[in-house]
């Protein structure tokens, strides 16, 4: 059919609304003696059928909506034997569809600038197609044939990108470094490692838009010289393993990664090795450990991975987002990259903004927004009657900054400065019913956890933090015992062999530097100001709000709660074990903390 | 399909996908489901599925297709239509059971459903709306 004719008109017969087209096509196109030339096919709903009856002609692609038999005559003339398109015919957006708020306006989105993220959430991960189509592997192309690895690689530093993992070194002097290695082969790297509690854009990310990743390590690799190339990835993610697979598959039958890459003569192979669940391996020196196939623990650093990386060879090792970075600084230039962000900190930066604020979700913002507008503008402010506390920035070794510090403008070196880090980019919020020495606690202990125990400054310092953080929440502490955590957390700081240990006292520090009354509340008066350390709180029942409907006592585990039906109920704090459940089932507000 | 042997090869190729989806955009009403872990996690599998059930019961031809997370993970599950060059419009936190009314209200009937609409977006980020 295609080869016969020269054109296609495809109409939808919506639900038949349109009686009377079909014929009256046919018979116009054979009077004008197209028969031959022109075609007049029936096709199914499109599920616009509010549209009226639609018509597609292919191809060109023209499409009218609401036609009507009386429209066939000038259609036939205008469009099929002239040519042109009728506007008239064309299709009109809904008066009503006008009224609805565009993104843009919605107040998560109008101070968000979505460089990295351009793709998530608008075309399919699983389609190279749809990434070629939005422009994806034209920076490739550009790189490959109008550029030199120099050039790519000055291009890069005159850009200012910092690494997004969270340490924030200059890219482009990274590339130059490994360039300029001796070794015999060369590696690109990318860490999708991503293990912060509460942080997931480097998932979404792997998961919304894969090619992104992979455009800007071909690019990096054609810069340094690698010829392979290691995406890592954590195995709990599955789906971003399973979309980056597909998307490296996709990338080889199209030629964009093997040999000869677009007829270029280089070559690239890439890889996903997939990490066991260990939070350390987000560590460059770890990582690479275990790609390697040993054990996953950091070495020190008398060299770089840039000179001694990937067994003992030159390797420039980036996280998923900063590779994501390089097709947009190749395609639009140094200066346009450099136009957005902060004075140091230049580009986009990605968040996830979890905990107490109303809009989770990963938010992507130029460097130098001040944690105010993330938390306010765009994160909606906190959800209820909770009052904002501290954000905790960095993941767990990052640092919690409390209400007084909002206005910090959110760049590497000035939450460096507030005593916590940009981290890979998770954002937790917490309210007046947080208690901070329990919050340092809970980091503490999931980096105990997480300490590969190679050096003893981090496996055993955190275990002693963690030791002392547990007797303040128990209501056991000593006041000397804060002078001893902040002399333990300097040296864990200072002594310990990668940036899992350097960074875990963080949490501890910050906390002491900005709610050191809460800690002091903790051990001087053996009480919780947020009401959330069990050992140092009582529920009560307030006899005025209480209207004795017997919830709190048919669902407290120790038969701790008395009291008869449509009276005042009471709590007995001999058997009450704190657990908070009468708390959390009471309709009236009647329970209380102390 | 085939190698892509020198640049012009990889614009000829953009610029005929480019073609085709701005077509199969412009003349059919796309539906698109956000299927990143936390839609997945929101009961995006089972939304999607009711779409195509929906879809095939009242015998509509529309493209059903999914993305990553678009960022609004505590409006999960979202789900898009975009029907000819009109901009996409988001509905928020869809359960399988007011699939029907999109369907019959804002495909059958070209009724935005107001209740739970979340926004509207053109293709790109930063495009103009038409």
């Amino acid at each position: 059919m295609a080869e016969r004719h020269r054109a296609d008109v495809i109409v939808s017969c919506l639900h038949g609304r349109c009686e009377g087209l079909v014929p009256a096509l046919r018979e116009e196109i054979e009077r004008q003696g197209l028969g031959d030339e022109i075609d007049v096919v029936e096709s199914g709903c499109r599920g616009m059928c509010a549209m009226g009856p639609v018509l597609l002609i292919q191809p060109g692609g023209v499409f009218y909506t609401g036609v009507q038999p009386d429209d066939v005559p000038e259609l036939v003339q205008e469009t099929l034997i002239k040519g042109r398109v009728l506007a008239r015919l064309t299709y009109q957006v809904p008066a009503t569809h006008q009224e609805i708020c565009r993104y843009e306006d919605i107040p998560f989105y109008n101070k968000q600038l979505r460089h990295v993220m351009r793709n998530c959430g608008m075309i399919d991960p699983e389609s190279i197609e749809e990434y070629i189509a939005s422009g994806g592997y034209q920076a490739l192309a550009k790189a490959l044939t109008t550029m030199t690895p120099r050039e790519i690689i000055s291009e890069v530093k005159a850009s200012g990108l910092r690494g997004r993992g969270g340490a924030g070194f200059p890219t482009g002097r990274k590339w130059e470094s490994t360039l300029e290695a001796e070794g015999e082969v060369r590696y690109v790297v990318a860490n999708g490692d991503e293990g912060d509690p509460g942080a997931f854009m480097n998932r979404s990310l792997m998961e919304g838009d894969p090619h992104a990743i992979i455009e800007g390590m071909i690019i990096g690799a054609y810069a340094i010289g690698a010829h392979e190339g290691f995406i890592y990835v954590r195995d709990e993610y599955p789906l971003a393993v399973k979309n980056l697979s597909l998307a490296l598959e996709q990338a080889r039958e199209y030629g964009l990664l093997g040999e000869g890459i677009l007829g270029v003569d280089f070559d690239l192979d890439i890889r996903i090795v997939r990490g066991a669940g260990a939070f350390v391996c987000g560590e460059s020196s770890a990582l690479m450990q275990s790609i390697e196939g040993k054990v996953g623990e950091p070495r020190p650093k008398h060299y770089h991975a840039t000179e001694r990386g990937l067994w003992d060879q030159p390797t420039a090792l980036n996280n998923v987002e900063t590779w994501a970075n390089v097709p947009l600084i190749i395609n639009n230039g140094a200066d346009w990259f450099a136009s957005s962000g902060a004075e140091d900190s230049k580009g986009t930066k990605t968040f996830c903004l979890v905990g107490q604020i109303t809009n989770t979700g990963f938010i992507e913002v130029p460097m130098g927004i001040t944690l105010r507008e993330i938390v306010y503008d765009i994160g909606g402010g906190v959800p209820g009657n909770g009052e904002f506390k501290a954000i905790q920035t960095g993941g767990p070794s990052g640092g919690c900054i409390p209400a007084d510090k909002l206005d910090l403008e959110v760049d590497y070196d000035s939450l460096l400065e507030a005593g916590s880090m940009m981290g890979s980019g998770g954002m937790i919020v917490m309210d007046n019913h947080t208690c901070m020495v329990d919050v340092a606690r809970y980091f503490v202990d999931f980096l105990k956890e997480e300490s590969c125990g190679k050096c003893s400054p981090c496996r055993e310092g955190i275990r002693r933090m963690l030791e002392i953080l547990t007797r303040i929440t128990e209501g056991d502490a000593v006041m000397a015992d804060l002078d001893l955590l902040e002399a333990l957390g300097r040296t864990v700081q200072n002594a310990s062999l990668c940036g899992l240990g350097k960074s875990a006292p963080n949490p501890v520090l910050s906390t002491l530097r900005y709610f050191r009354h809460e800690y002091e509340a903790h051990i001087k008066d053996k009480t919780c100001p947020a009401g959330v350390c069990r050992a140092l709180i009582e529920y009560y029942i307030n006899p005025e709000a209480c209207t004795g409907c017997g919830l709190c006592k048919r669902d407290c585990p120790q038969d701790a709660i008395s009291g008869e039906r449509k009276k005042p109920h009471v709590i007995d704090q001999e058997l009450c074990i704190t657990c908070g459940i009468c708390h959390d089932v009471c309709r009236f507000d009647a329970v209380g903390v102390r | 399909m085939p190698k892509l042997e020198s640049v012009e090869e990889l614009k000829a190729l953009r610029d005929q996908l480019q073609r085709a989806l701005r077509v199969s955009a412009k003349s059919s009403t796309t539906i698109t489901v956000g299927m990143g872990t936390c839609g997945i996690s929101a009961g995006a599998r089972e939304v999607m599925r009711v779409i195509r059930d929906e879809l095939k019961e009242r015998a509509i031809e529309a493209r059903v297709t999914t993305v990553g997370c678009i960022g609004m993970c505590s409006k999960e599950p979202l789900v898009d239509i975009q029907q000819g060059d009109e901009p996409r419009v988001t509905y928020g936190n869809v359960k399988p059971n007011m699939v029907p009314r999109i369907i019959e209200e804002h495909l059958m009937n070209g009724q935005v459903v107001d209740d739970w609409v979340v926004g509207r977006l053109r293709r790109g980020w930063g495009e103009q709306d038409g």
